[in-house]
């Protein structure tokens, strides 16, 4: 750049102010699109992937884990879509995750996006595709034919962890007084979101369908625990509050002597 | 019509890029295992990674702490460049490259005006790969890979276009209508990053002045031809780093001035690429 000839540091200077400029322009523009293009937050990612902002930051849109799936799951997303463009994601009304005991998809990953610890037993010794969390499946009652009280349990009976991750619940049908409800319920602490059960559902919409975590969970926060439940206090381990910046121990404050004097 | 001898580097060039495509085509829809993956990373007969070591490098900055295998990959590909090929990528692999060729070639024949024209110098393209990096760091992503038409149509080619068409004909449009060799030698980060890659490789052009008249073809064909700046003032090896390794120049040279050697100084230029 510096090499042209008759060209002085004025010149120099100044060119290199107005590229700085012109980039700083492009680059808004640039990661305006770039940012759109990542707050897609309905994509549901393979087996094994991370949290989608580490996800994002390690997938190198190479494509390997769709060339090794055997069911053709997976797919780039193209131009266009709602995904990130070039990274893998799967649409289970079309085609469900098959849950491949070997995760052949996140075994092949060169780049760590998709994580074998998050698909492995807790030794990390052994694969265990049940571990697996595309996302959860939700149900819609008010579209599930099974809740109207007609029998259906497609999807219960299509779930690879059935009466694990959906359990077919037995209720009274007040409509007609006489029948029961086999209600479809999702389980939380199994479900793969695998999404077997949104290709089996019969109805011209899936009324049960697969959604990412981030989406279909709420959060309880710090401020209640489970008092029967051994080890859930554990959760608030790490809290910090205005009582990490007091200088003595907020247990001591009644003990103090103090309190009169105020 | 040309000789086949004439365009023996161009013929070279368009089967290499071909060949690395089907390769990776047949690996997505036929399961062959020579290479699978596409340019950004791949797997060469199931055991040697390969990946795009600029790609990798937004990862790093983006904050990723990437497993061995693409590192690895990456690796093989920069020091494969940098010390032998230089920026044969561009030339010699990217699909891109068939775009602008043709590009360029229409806008040659048809006079489209495109060659006088400038919106982009050609530092722009370092500007550009600033960015790339600095997007990558703010954003957590590959900033280039979101948007790169490259990677869209390399991609497309193997997995489906989808709307990666528009990129790849804006690419084409660009170079045809706006400005000559406007994507590749102006605006182009990867291409930026293999010619800082480039400097220091082993393959180059060679200039023997003693053969040369001076009738200037090469610098018409040169998509960088401001890298032939000893060609009728001095022989030596053509040193920038921008510098494709077509072999254009040496298909249209008709005295046989140039060929591809390797790396020796220039005898009396001083010599650029410093």
């Amino acid at each position: 750049m510096a090499r042209d000839k008759g060209m002085d540091r004025r010149d120099f200077l100044s060119r290199l102010t107005a590229g700085a400029a012109a980039a700083a322009v492009g680059g808004v523009v640039w990661g305006g699109f770039v940012t759109e293009g990542k707050s897609a937050s309905l994509v549901l990612r393979p087996p094994g992937a991370l949290p989608e902002p580490d996800f994002l930051g390690k997938c190198i849109r190479c494509g390997i884990c769709v060339e090794a799936c055997p069911y053709d799951t997976l797919f780039l997303a193209g131009p266009g879509t709602a995904a990130p463009t070039g990274t893998p994601s799967l649409v289970p009304r079309d085609v469900p995750c098959y849950l491949c005991a070997d995760i052949p998809c996140t075994s092949e990953c060169p780049t760590g996006a998709l994580e074998l610890s998050l698909v492995s037993t807790e030794n990390g010794r052994t694969l265990d595709v049940n571990k697996t969390r595309i996302g959860l499946a939700v149900m819609d009652y008010e579209n599930c034919i099974a809740a109207w009280g007609l029998r259906c349990d497609a999807c219960y009976r299509a779930c690879p962890l059935i009466d694990k991750a959906i359990t077919l619940e037995h209720t009274r049908n007040e409509r007609t007084g006489r029948h029961a409800v086999l209600l479809p319920k999702v389980h939380t602490d199994a479900c793969t979101g695998c999404g077997l059960c949104e290709r089996a559902c019969v109805v011209e919409k899936a009324a049960i369908f697969v959604l990412p975590l981030e989406v279909a969970l709420g959060r309880v926060g710090d401020n209640y625990i489970k008092g029967w439940d051994e080890g859930d206090e554990n959760r608030i381990d790490d809290t910090t509050g205005p009582a990490d910046e007091m200088d003595s121990d907020p247990l001591d404050y009644l003990n103090s002597g103090d309190l009169q004097d105020d | 019509m040309t000789s086949l001898g004439a365009n023996r580097f161009l013929i070279a060039r368009r089967l290499v890029q071909t060949a690395v495509m089907v390769l990776l085509i047949g690996g997505n829809l036929w399961g062959w295992t020579v290479l699978r993956g596409n340019l950004s990373s791949s797997v060469v007969l199931g055991v040697a990674p390969l990946a795009d070591p600029f790609a990798v490098l937004q990862l790093l900055v983006a904050g990723g702490l990437l497993a061995a295998d693409v590192l690895i990959g990456a690796a093989i590909t920069l020091v494969f460049y940098a010390l032998l090929g230089g920026r044969t990528f561009c030339a010699w692999v990217c699909p891109m490259n068939a775009v602008t060729d043709l590009a360029n070639r229409l806008g040659r024949r048809f006079r489209t005006g495109s060659g006088s024209r400038r919106v982009f110098g050609r530092p722009a393209r370092y500007f550009i790969l600033a960015v790339a990096l600095i997007l990558s760091a703010a954003l957590g992503t590959a900033a280039f890979e979101a948007v790169s038409p490259i990677g869209m149509l390399q991609r497309g080619l193997v997995f489906g276009m989808g709307a990666g068409w528009l990129a790849v004909a804006a690419v084409f449009l660009f170079d045809l209508l706006v400005q000559k060799n406007g994507f590749c030698g102006h605006v182009c980060p990867l291409g930026a990053f293999y010619a800082l890659v480039g400097r220091t490789a082993l393959l180059r052009i060679d200039h023997d002045h003693e053969q040369c008249t001076s009738c200037m073809d090469c610098l018409e064909v040169c998509p960088e031809n401001r890298i032939l700046d000893l060609v009728g003032q001095a022989s030596g090896s053509v040193l920038d780093g921008v510098c494709t390794n077509c072999g254009r120049c040496i298909e249209v040279c008709p005295d046989d001035a140039l060929s591809f050697s390797h790396r020796k100084q220039a005898m009396s230029l001083e010599s650029g690429g410093s």
